[in-house]
């Protein structure tokens, strides 16, 4: 039986927390997308009113937190994780955040029809989804190997913004009516961009978690 | 495992009413007992007090004895013996009883340690009568006399054993730290034993002492060798009788101790015995007396302690 | 590909001024033995001066025998024998011709339960200098003054210093000690678990003291209470156990390190609370 159950349990139940509120992070973003995709005004309102349940949770996990600290003193690898726990649920809500914005560009955009078909923005937050999820995963399992690396797909990421960037550049040169149209889905692709920039922090605490160190991963 | 509850396999009611029972059986048992003890302890003193009180009068403390069969006089001779010796044996007992205890609490665990405790113990188990046989052997067959010195030497071999282990058992109970405290700041180790272990041990160290000299006040055994009795020893008349002949200081003193001498319990003992009446009254009013004596000794030590305690605790 | 990584050293910047300190004492392969018993063996650590050294480890693990040879006070324990040396300001206090007086009036001590001698304030402040042989009156007072000031008691005492030491309460008893133990102007102070008996209040009392009393002496703490380890100490040594009861040094370093990444499992387990 381990020697402190209570700490223990807590520090698990705060885990579980954090990838409860990755996962509807997660899930914000690719439905804020495909709502994007879909021109459906009603879902973005949906997810919009939804990330108030974000906030929520992030507050929770920090006050249970912070109880935590309190109560049980943790120190060494239980008080790193404990301090990782309040960043990350930080990191997550932004990312939130990022999913709201994009949901927001998508009632801004009115009754007006896509410019084009979206192909490069369901794969960037493919990929950044993807990130962000494994990210989770190995801080869950203390993983800094695994955390190290997965900054690295942010460079695919960057492409596909880059990518978009200058075809939506061209539209606007050829077309300056498609502006506002074109600026919107660039709006949408930053914030994209930006939670996957933020899973690197997310990775960073990880690897602080795992072994004290304190890394920037480019 | 079984689920079901204890208490579907108790009947609580029975068993706190059997409960109930035996604790007044056994508190009243602990009250007779108390009672047992105490009944005596009042009888005595209360049939002290009724038949010596009566007898009490200044001559008994201020007379020497009237010649036997006459009325009067008192046991001034007594008393006085009794300071005499008690004071010599305190005198000797005390410091030597404090160091030994110092010893055996500095170095516990040495042979001498274990020899001092061992004979120590002997000592206080010794009938007094034994020692009073010593004291014969070694002081009054050599110096060919009686004397209220030999008295006071038995006393202190007496007292020694009580005032020693009683106060090694209260240097013990003073916390190690004290004297690593006192050690800590460069202090030597007498200069610790002495300016710090003793002050905080001495409540009990004068308990201790104070039961030592009870002790002695109330021996009578060992002074039929020693002392003898002296129905003319007046401590007054030796001095009076040394100024008039322009005698030291010390040589008085040796007057004083070179005499036989009387003692309280010995009075009584020797009253007690004889035909007259007078005397056998004067008996009861020197049990009085003894008993005062103790009883005043008692009041003294503990509002000395009171008052220490007080002073050190707030 | 590996990515870079910038490797920031957790604590560097929290004890920016560790690094700085001198020496003050040094441990040098000391075991200490209890006729055959060893109770610590081959321990080597530093202790800085006008730093806040911690000895910390489970119950038995030798902390406060490591303690006690800072000054000497093994040698009042019948059978004890320390081997390796202990230096101070580089001289081994264990070497012939040293005098234990003069070696524990420069290495002072303070101790796990408040022990004021039966005898009133002042005198208990003034025990230790009238012990060097000050006579002169005057001095005598400004020091006691000044040693209870230090001992931040001095508002509490200064209109009755004839009360007695032992009629304060426990905290104000154990901060007599700690104005006694500076009287004399020691260079290392030694304080074995010196908060345990007391209440949370008077131990926060104390804790703040031991920050302001680093400015002037050394300081050398053994306790059982992590949290105070971490809140008061520069310097940190785990201690514990070997199979044999023998007390060794698991970790030791800048305190802030150990209580966020110790290097050690065993000691991770300790800190942590999942083991001793």
């Amino acid at each position: 039986m381990p020697r402190r159950k209570v700490l223990e349990d807590e520090l698990k139940s705060l885990m579980g927390d954090i990838m409860r509120l990755g996962e509807k992070v997660n899930q914000a973003m690719l439905d804020a997308i495909e709502a994007l995709k879909k021109r459906d005004i009603a879902e973005a309102e949906r997810i919009i009113a939804a990330d108030k349940e974000i906030n929520a949770l992030r507050f929770e996990i920090e006050r249970t937190a912070l109880v935590v600290i309190a109560t049980q003193q943790p120190l060494a690898h239980d008080l790193r994780i404990l301090a990782s726990i309040l960043d990350i649920a930080g990191e997550l809500e932004r990312m939130g955040d990022y999913a709201k914005g994009v949901a927001k560009i998508n009632i801004l955009m009115g009754d007006k029809p896509l410019l084009k078909p979206l192909i490069d923005l369901p794969r960037m937050v493919e990929i950044a989804t993807n990130m962000l999820k494994d990210a989770l995963t190995a801080f869950s399992n203390d993983d800094a190997e695994a955390a190290r690396s997965i900054p690295q797909r942010d460079d695919e990421v960057d492409a596909l913004y880059n990518q978009i960037y200058r075809e939506l550049i061209t539209f606007m040169i050829q077309d300056p009516k498609t502006i506002d149209q074109a600026n919107y889905l660039l709006w949408a692709a930053h914030n994209v961009e930006r939670l996957a920039d933020r899973v690197t922090n997310i990775c960073e605490r990880t690897v602080f978690d795992a072994t004290g160190e304190i890394v920037e991963l480019a | 495992m079984p689920t079901e509850s204890v208490y579907a396999h108790v009947n609580l009611e029975s068993n706190y009413r059997r409960r109930k029972i035996l604790n007044a059986v056994m508190l009243s048992l602990t009250g007779l007992t108390v009672l047992v003890a105490v009944v005596p302890l009042v009888w005595i003193t209360v049939y002290v007090v009724i038949k010596g009180g009566k007898y009490i009068n200044w001559a008994l403390f201020a007379r020497l004895p009237a010649p036997m069969g006459a009325p009067g006089g008192g046991v001034l001779h007594a008393i006085e013996g009794t300071a005499v010796m008690v004071t010599l044996a305190s005198v000797i007992a005390i410091p030597l009883a404090l160091l030994g205890a110092f010893y055996l609490l500095a170095r516990p665990n040495t042979s001498l340690a274990h020899g001092l405790r061992f004979s120590t113990d002997m000592l206080a188990g010794t009938p007094s009568i034994v020692i009073g046989l010593f004291g014969y052997a070694v002081i009054v067959v050599v110096q060919k006399h009686f004397s209220a010195f030999a008295g006071g030497i038995v006393l202190a071999i007496i007292m020694l054993p009580v005032v020693l282990r009683s106060a090694e058992e209260m240097l013990k109970l003073v916390p190690a730290e004290m004297r690593e405290g006192a050690l800590a700041l460069g202090s030597p180790e007498w200069h610790a034993a002495l300016k710090v272990v003793l002050p905080a041990a001495m409540e009990g160290i004068v308990t201790g002492v104070m039961l030592g000299i009870a002790r002695a006040v109330g021996e009578t055994a060992p002074l039929l060798f020693t002392a003898l009795g002296n129905d003319n020893y007046e401590i007054g008349k030796i001095v009076r009788s040394g100024i008039r002949h322009h005698q030291s200081v010390g040589k008085i003193l040796g007057q004083i101790f070179a005499q036989p001498a009387d003692a309280l319990p010995l009075t009584l003992w020797k009253y007690a015995q004889q035909p007259y009446q007078e005397r056998v009254q004067q008996a009861w009013a020197v049990a009085f007396v003894l008993m005062l004596f103790a009883l005043g000794i008692n009041i003294l030590a503990r509002a000395r302690l009171a008052y220490r305690r007080r002073k050190l605790y707030g | 590909m590996q990515p870079e990584t910038a490797v920031v050293k957790v604590s560097a910047g929290a004890q920016p001024a560790a690094a700085e300190a001198d020496t003050k004492m040094l441990i040098n392969g000391v075991s200490v033995y209890y006729k055959a018993f060893r109770a610590i063996k081959e321990i080597d650590l530093p202790v800085y001066e006008n730093r806040v050294t911690a000895f910390i480890g489970p119950s038995g693990c030798g902390k406060s025998t490591l303690l006690r040879s800072l000054n000497r006070m093994n040698d009042l324990i019948p059978g004890a024998r320390l081997e390796g040396e202990v230096l101070l300001d580089g001289e081994n206090i264990y070497a012939p011709g040293q005098d234990v007086v003069d070696i524990r009036r420069r290495v002072g001590m303070v101790f796990q339960r408040p022990n004021p001698f039966p005898m009133s304030v002042y005198d208990n402040v003034a025990f230790g200098l009238r012990l060097l042989g000050l006579r002169k009156k005057s001095v005598m007072d400004e020091i006691v003054e000044r040693s209870l000031r230090a001992a931040a008691l001095w508002e509490h005492v200064k209109d009755n210093l004839g009360q007695s030491g032992m009629a304060l309460s426990g905290g104000q008893q154990q901060r007599l000690c700690i104005a006694r133990a500076i009287a004399v102007e020691p260079e290392v102070i030694l304080m074995d678990e010196p908060t345990s008996a007391l209440d949370p209040v008077a131990t926060l009392t104390i804790e703040d003291l031991i920050q302001t009393l680093k400015e002037k002496f050394t300081i050398v703490i053994v306790t059982h209470n992590m949290q105070q380890a971490a809140r008061v100490s520069d310097f940190t040594a785990f201690l514990s156990m070997d199979d044999d009861r023998a007390g060794y040094l698991v970790e030791y370093g800048p305190t802030m390190e150990l209580f966020t990444n110790p290097r050690k499992k065993l000691t991770e387990d300790y800190i942590t609370g999942r083991f001793g």
